[in-house]
């Protein structure tokens, strides 16, 4: 089975461009399968099922969505392989910026929308740096001059990855990234695979339920700012 | 031509601010890292030792990191020759249509032509677009194959021109960018790491303002300019930034630009120009005609010598529109007179 791992901030067309992913991969029905890690709900569920494509959803609810990831992926490879399917994508929300959901050597796509500003590549972080693939939506409504501002300041952060403008609602550039996924790794397992970049750290009183504030409720590892007098 | 290790030399030996004044683009990598605020009067990692250790650290780098980062970033930086200078022709070879019929044409356009492409809704305009945009190589569901230069492509040649081929221009798209429309120039002349930016965004406001009905001034936010202007300004920023040989134009609206011009100022910076229209104005000044039906290319259609000769009738019927309108606009009674034919 081979795995794709797909990222992006919530509303950016993950779905629409996996829909249309799938779509153009013209593979039998039931050989494509999707994990999608969300945080609290998602109706993504309802669109995969539409197109009768296998899906299980997971919530991080109250933990890390990082954390939760990184928990649950071997599982969900092995419920893949289990299911018969010859391709699985996961599908994470990356809600924090500083989510990477990213594997070595898994081919690993960060969906990002031309409508979320234009400095928005600079400050998304692991997420898009550690992607092979950045795949851009919704350049259709926006000027051609955008497009190459918002391709330029993709690469400042990412030297390396493949940009493809896609249209989820024509599926136009999904050719493209279909043929650069055709060369994706094989595999029946990812136990010993590493991340690409660690998983955001905390532990504190916080993580645990804590709801007072003030100092002499936080313990643990927590990060304070410096307020300039 | 700098190597990555040229500039690694470059960092190891002057100071940050010589780094900066010859390649301004450090300024943009530094504040990707939350760096703006570095020592530059000294060596870039004698800079970094002053750093907070966090800083990097979230960032997954250590100092050596970070410089050979950066020498990496400005040698893709200053790369100015790209894989799509020097198309100078595309050809079309045709492929099948939707009912499996060949469509038994080859095409070649040369830089400075201008192709129009016509046929009703959802006849397979797009699907055309689409292969120029992915350079297919029969292998899309048409199976035409394009060629650049009389050469086919193997896919790394594909995966390299992708996105940079094919500039865009169509009716539905905006400004979103909070920005002047001097602020927007300058932004994308950085982008294109223009060596003149001040005489680029001169060129290109000035071209803009001809080609809009109504003038604009370079303080106004892009976001506030009228449809004219707006695509006004997008063809000439197209025309004078934008490297991408191949235009793609859906449809350029009616009011409020001179769209002939428009398409001879991009004919001039030898682009390959597409424009899919039904406007007989456009579609008759293109030297060809791509006629698609049934999701394939019906006929090719040379503009013929009488159909140039009525192109002098169907000017006179657009001004005659054009006069109606600026009348309407400023605020005159439509009479019979003013319609007169």
């Amino acid at each position: 089975m081979k795995l794709i791992t797909i990222a992006g901030p919530p509303s950016s067309g993950k779905t629409a461009v996996i829909l249309k992913l799938i779509e153009t991969l013209k593979m039998p029905l039931g050989s494509i399968g999707v994990v999608k890690f969300d945080c609290l709900t998602s109706f993504d569920n309802l669109s995969y099922e539409a197109a009768q494509v296998p899906v299980q959803m997971g919530f991080s609810g109250k933990t890390c969505p990082d954390h939760y990831f990184v928990s649950n992926i071997e599982d969900a490879v092995q419920w893949g392989i289990e299911s018969g399917f010859k391709l699985l994508i996961t599908e994470s929300a990356g809600l924090c910026n500083r989510c990477s959901p990213y594997i070595n050597s898994i081919a690993s796509i960060c969906v990002i929308d031309n409508l979320s500003g234009v400095n928005t590549p600079r400050k998304i972080g692991p997420m898009l740096k550690f992607a092979d693939i950045v795949v851009v939506t919704k350049g259709d409504i926006v000027s051609q001059a955008e497009r190459e501002v918002f391709a330029f300041n993709i690469k400042q952060v990412n030297l390396t990855a493949r940009i493809i403008f896609i249209n989820g609602i024509t599926g136009q550039g999904t050719f493209m990234l279909a043929k650069y996924l055709k060369n994706t790794l094989e595999i029946d397992t990812i136990r010993d695979m590493r991340l690409r970049f660690t998983t955001p750290a905390a532990v504190c009183s916080y993580c645990t339920g804590e709801t007072r504030i003030g100092e002499p409720h936080q313990r643990g590892m927590l990060k304070k700012m410096e307020f300039k007098k | 031509m700098m190597t990555a290790s040229d500039f690694m030399t470059l960092l190891n030996n002057e100071d940050l601010s010589l780094v900066i004044e010859r390649y301004p683009i450090t300024l943009d990598f530094l504040a990707n890292y939350r760096l703006s605020d570095i020592a530059t009067d000294r060596l870039l990692l004698d800079a970094l030792m002053g750093v907070e250790d966090e800083i990097l650290e979230e960032f997954g780098f250590e100092p050596y990191d970070l410089l050979y980062n950066l020498a990496i970033f400005l040698k893709t930086f200053s790369e100015t020759r790209t894989t799509i200078d020097g198309v100078t022709s595309i050809t079309i070879n045709g492929g099948i249509n939707k009912l499996k019929q060949p469509e038994n044409i080859s095409l070649t356009i040369s830089a400075g032509e201008v192709i129009s492409v016509v046929g009703p809704t959802g006849s397979g305009k797009s699907r055309l677009l689409n292969d120029i945009e992915c350079l297919a190589q029969r292998d899309t569901p048409t199976r035409r194959q394009i060629m650049i230069n009389n050469r086919s492509l193997d896919d790394t040649q594909r995966f390299e021109m992708d996105g940079k081929l094919v500039a865009q221009l169509s009716q539905n798209m905006n400004f979103v960018m909070d920005l002047t429309v001097r602020e927007f120039l300058e932004m994308h002349a950085k982008c294109r790491l223009s060596p003149n930016v001040n005489e680029v965004v001169e060129t290109c406001f000035s071209c803009a303002n001809d080609l809009a009905g109504e003038k604009f001034s370079d303080d106004t936010k892009v976001t506030q300019l009228s449809g004219g202007q707006s695509r006004a300004l997008m063809i000439a920023d197209t025309a004078f930034m934008s490297d991408s040989p191949i235009v793609l134009i859906d449809e350029i609206e009616n009011a409020g630009i001179d769209r002939r011009e428009a398409i001879l100022l991009l004919a001039k910076r030898e682009k390959i120009i597409f424009v899919s229209t039904h406007d007989p104005l456009l579609a008759l000044n293109a030297d060809k005609r791509i006629i698609i039906k049934n999701g394939g290319i019906d006929r090719i259609i040379e503009t013929s010598t009488e159909e140039r000769q009525s192109l002098v009738l169907i000017e006179k019927l657009d001004n005659q529109l054009l006069k109606l309108r600026n009348h309407l606009r400023s605020g005159d009674l439509i009479t019979k007179e003013l319609i007169n034919l």
